[in-house]
């Protein structure tokens, strides 16, 4: 043992210890195998066999008799005799772009809502109050609360005739007849919004302000004392620092509103209006018998979400692993 | 595809033989019989009436597995059940438009029930026979109702309307007439506008009842987009926010009975089943309401129009006790059964003495008018589209709910429908 | 203090008092129809009828059908897959955040990726993988299915917490010639226990929540988990929609939820901050 064997001893492979080390990376080795064997298992294998489905004629009855289809699931053509062209499979479906329409629309729009409102509210929680403790006890419970609850308990709220939600909009004179929000077409998007916004919005104001406290308070102190406005301070000093928190929240959130299922299929189960892709490949694998179809949605919101994440990170250079902190 | 084993066939008929032979003794056992089924209004409490005699008479048990109204809902799961071979369920209550798509899972009951089947009707055990095989008996059948309060149209000196522009112009006026006197929670009229299978049962019946087809006739031919249709579609949009809630659009059987039963509304389009929860002792419109046949449309070839419905059982291949699971089904379709049923529950036998049983008749005055209405009840075109139906009419009930929103016209909708539909159909139905 | 001080002043506990009503207000609206039977429901009342507290709801969910066996099967999922998850995940972490081998960063993004998965993209497979098991229908369907999810979090939040524990705590154990093992279970384990907690607690809300795998793999009422139950709650009620009992059921099932939370409220934050991940 050297005397320069200290800090980088379980880290860097020191001249003169790769018997040890070896004997640490044959151990991590083993202490790997039994959680990569499960993920294997429960994931890896899982997802390989729905892409493999994807490219059959596989069908919900007969699991295991399926043929190779090639892209049949994602495109075809076929020449009709009149010699007009006709477009088959997922990427021809206009139910299937109306669902990605739809998922994307509510994921931007809703992650983008619960970043503001979760700014805000870290914010104020990261001031000095009377109550805060209260404050944050209170904005944990809509996340505390299940989502399929969390849809009920909206849903109720929202009903159209006994609604609390109409009752208050009435009686302030907001509207004049009771609106039937998740059954309307052009409100039940605003409807799914409201309620997601509502139980996300605390996990985002709670992750952003642990990137505030992360900031040094003489860094304020010292604005304060140059007398720079604190608007300007807001946007010249917190931003920028708080910008790495704020692109992790926001690419977990995002990647969660991208695979949405279980609040729209108990608030506004079967409206067009709402039927998002997760949503979509689910009805078409069990509810239509196109077990493949639905496999081939499946695998391309896979693709989509996968996309986006390789995107996102490399053009946000989002530091994921934490790898880049020491 | 799963093909019916020879052994498979074997099974199921030396079941259906011993069966025959030995009757329900065969059956004493003492197992557990889980029998699955949507469950709506006192559905839970009556099914446990219900099944008590068997229980009795054969020492088994008999567990309900409840699942939500919706029958689509209720078909997604099933398949599922049915696609894992799970041995959990052994009996299924199935939708009468789900037997072709389903039938390979079920057994075959033609043999055991060949002593009984003559006792229904014809056309009723037909619709359960894919390919020469009996997946399912019937249980009940369905056929809707106008249901309308006595006292509003009497006091308003309104007659039962026959067409539906005499609905909509006699609803309008109650409402406003009621409304005016400080009613201010009435409607006009409610129905089951939610996007689900009620819709398209809905919408069959505006459609049928203008000339306008049966959405795929039954020799295939896609005949949705046509100017009845249009016509019969733009009147139901225009229900929307006048004479019903704007929540219609969300409403399934349950909710569009929540408002009437508690008074709120002048008509109602639902099945047989509200009629006894209407006269229960919690209704505030106990013995103030009457049924009659669903209006009639315009133009040519108008007719009154009721979607047939009705819930089967079906013995699944992959159940653990079959035999003693063929006992239950065979006497859930019996007449006593049915009869209960229909005493408890308002449903319509598929037995056709029952229409001449003076206890039914008691309970349900009716059903001596009704037998007619579902005898010429449309099917849903769940025969000629097959393995294909959830999605035609997930894009037809799809297309009206649109219509309904106000977001398309009807034209628009249907033109793209039957496109639709054509895309979807391809070389032909299978 | 400047009038324009107290302006602002008020004008931010207002926006706090706005903040707390909108958070609590849902819930608080459930409780209270939780506690109206009959037509009652059907009338918007914002405060509680103390004199007039009807339990009825609550008895009905209790007593009636298996709603106290949903709750039973949904702590006993989600107990035993935190367990799992953990066991899993603490041998691998310490591989994952101690031991420099190659492929280290992308094994680590490779399992992160693997809580992104879509839940729908591995349905099918698993329900041929849960079929051919023979476990359709049975709590081991979930059990499996949801170490999708909570396994590759708890490895990850873990992996994290590990690496910023000091070297020097394992540095005299190694002097010592101590194997792996013994590190972690002698000196790691000690150490690790507040972060299990708070790991095992999210994962435990995270399993606990879960809904299209529930829906999927179960069958008979007897199996079902509480969002499936509370999804699927219908029929035994004359009256419509039982919208009584459900908000019942809802207060029952999140009533403990909002306790834990409440109690371990700094651990569940430093838990999230450091996961990243929505439980």
């Amino acid at each position: 043992m050297t005397t320069t064997a200290t800090g980088a001893a379980a880290y860097a492979p020191d001249r003169g210890e790769t018997g040890l080390q070896e004997q640490r990376a044959r151990a991590a080795f083993w202490f790997l195998a039994p959680m990569l064997l499960m993920l294997f298992f429960v994931a890896a294998w899982p997802l390989l066999r729905s892409i493999w489905f994807s490219f059959t004629d596989t069908t919900l009855n007969n699991l295991y008799g399926g043929e190779w289809a090639g892209f049949q699931n994602y495109l075809t053509w076929r020449e009709l005799p009149s010699g007009r062209i006709r477009w088959g499979g997922t990427l021809a479906d206009p139910a299937w772009w109306n669902a990605v329409y739809n998922t994307v629309r509510f994921a931007v729009i809703s992650v983008g809502l619960e970043t503001l409102f979760g700014l805000l509210i870290a914010l104020m929680l990261n001031a000095e109050f009377k109550g805060r403790g209260i404050v944050r006890a209170a904005i944990l419970i809509p996340w505390a609360i299940p989502t399929i609850v969390s849809a009920r308990m909206w849903g109720w709220m929202l009903n159209d005739q006994f609604g609390i939600i109409n009752h208050m909009l009435l009686s302030v004179g907001l509207i004049d007849s009771p609106i039937a929000w998740t059954a309307r077409a052009d409100t039940a998007m605003i409807a799914v919004i409201v309620v997601d916004v509502w139980k996300t919005t605390p996990f985002m104001a709670l992750l952003i302000l642990a990137g505030l406290q992360m900031i040094p308070r003489d860094m304020y102190e010292s604005a304060r004392i140059d007398g720079i406005h604190p608007v300007r301070v807001f946007f010249r000093v917190t931003l920028p620092l708080l910008k790495p928190a704020i692109m992790v929240a926001v690419i977990f959130r995002l990647l969660d509103a991208l695979r949405i299922f279980d609040l729209i299929y108990v608030l506004t189960p079967n409206s067009s209006a709402t039927k998002t892709m997760s949503i979509v490949a689910r009805e078409n694998m069990i509810d239509f018998n196109r077990f493949a179809y639905g496999s081939a949605q499946s695998t391309l919101l896979f693709a989509i979400i996968f996309l986006f994440v390789t995107l996102y990170i490399w053009l946000g250079r989002v530091d994921l692993t934490g790898e880049g902190r020491r | 595809m799963l093909h019916i084993t020879k052994a498979a066939a074997l099974r199921s008929s030396a079941l259906a033989a011993a069966v025959a032979v030995v009757g329900s003794a065969a059956a004493a056992q003492g197992v557990t019989i889980t029998y699955v089924s949507g469950a709506v209004g006192a559905a839970v409490e009556n099914f446990d009436r219900l099944v008590a005699p068997w229980e009795e008479r054969t020492g088994n048990d008999v567990v309900l597995v409840p699942m939500p109204a919706s029958t689509t809902d209720q078909f997604g799961q099933y398949r599922l059940w049915l696609a894992a071979q799970n041995g959990d369920i052994d009996l299924y209550q199935t939708d009468v438009i789900w037997a072709p798509q389903l039938a390979e899972h079920f057994v075959d009951l033609t043999e055991a029930a060949a002593g009984i089947v003559d006792q229904h009707f014809p056309s009723i055990v037909e619709s359960q026979t894919v390919n020469g095989r009996l997946v399912a008996l019937p249980i009940f059948t369905d056929a809707p109702a106008l249901y309308y309060r006595t006292d509003l149209l009497e006091k308003h000196g309104a007659e039962v309307p026959t067409t539906w522009a005499e609905l909509t112009e006699t609803a309008q006026r109650i409402q406003d007439a009621e409304r005016a006197e400080g009613n201010s929670e009435i409607w006009g009229f409610v129905w089951q506008g939610n996007a689900y299978e009620g819709l398209t049962c809905n919408a069959l019946e505006w459609i049928k009842s203008f000339g306008g087809g049966q959405i795929v006739e039954p020799d295939g031919t896609i005949s949705v987009n046509n100017p009845q249709a249009v016509e019969a579609l733009e009147l139901a949009a225009s229900w929307v926010g006048t004479i019903s809630p704007e929540g219609v659009l969300a409403y399934q059987e349950e909710e569009a009975r929540g408002v009437w039963q508690t008074g709120n509304a002048v008509f109602m389009r639902n099945w047989p089943y509200a009629y006894l929860l209407g006269n229960g002792e919690d209704s505030a419109v106990r013995g103030l309401f009457d049924v009659a046949p669903l209006p009639v449309g315009e133009g040519e070839g108008a007719t009154s129009a009721a979607t047939l419905g009705g819930w089967n059982v079906a013995v699944s291949r992959y159940g653990r006790n079959q035999e003693v699971a063929l006992d239950l089904a065979l006497y859930l379709a019996s007449e006593e059964a049915q009869k209960q049923r229909a005493i408890n529950e308002g449903n319509l036998p598929t037995i056709m003495s029952l229409y001449e049983d003076p206890e039914v008749l008691e309970a349900n005055p009716y059903f001596e008018r009704w037998q007619e209405v579902f005898l010429n009840a449309v099917p849903r075109p769940s025969a000629p589209t097959q393995n294909a139906y959830n999605q035609v009419s997930s894009l037809f009930w799809s297309a009206v709910h649109d219509v309904l929103s106000g977001n398309q016209s009807a034209a628009d909708a249907l033109e793209v429908l039957e496109a639709d539909l054509e895309d979807l159909k391809g070389d032909g139905w299978q | 203090m400047t009038a324009r001080a107290i302006f602002w002043n008020t004008m931010f506990y207002i926006a706090v008092a706005i903040v707390v009503v909108v958070a609590v207000f849902p819930f608080y609206y459930a409780v209270l129809t939780s506690f109206k039977t009959g037509t009652a429901i059907f009338r918007v009342t914002y405060l509680p009828d103390f004199g007039n507290l009807n339990w009825g709801n609550y008895q009905s969910v209790l007593s009636g059908r298996n709603f106290p066996r949903s709750v039973a099967n949904s702590v006993f999922i989600a107990t035993v897959t935190v367990i799992a998850a953990l066991l899993l995940a603490v041998t691998a972490s310490y591989a994952l955040s101690r031991v420099r081998f190659r492929g280290r960063g992308l094994l680590l993004m490779t399992i992160l990726a693997v809580s992104m998965f879509p839940q729908i993209a591995v349905l099918a497979g698993l329900f041929e993988l849960i079929n051919f098991l023979g476990l359709y229908n049975t709590p081991w369907a979930l059990i499996l299915s949801y170490t999708i999810f909570t396994l590759p979090f708890t490895v990850w939040v873990l992996t994290t917490f590990m690496r910023d524990l000091p070297v020097e705590i394992e540095e005299a154990a190694i002097v010592d010639g101590a194997s792996p093992w013994v590190i972690i279970t002698k000196v790691f384990m000690p150490l690790l226990w507040p972060a299990l907690v708070t790991t095992g607690l999210l994962a435990f809300i995270g399993a606990w929540n879960e809904f299209l795998f529930a829906l999927t793999f179960t069958i008979t009422e007897t199996q079902r988990t509480v969002p499936v139950a509370i999804a699927l709650l219908s029929g035994a009620s004359q009256q419509e929609i039982p919208w009584g009992p459900i908000m019942a059921a809802s207060v029952i099932v999140t009533v403990p939820l909002i306790v834990l939370v409440l109690v371990f409220q700094r651990k569940i934050v430093a838990g999230l901050t450091a996961g990243g991940v929505k439980g």
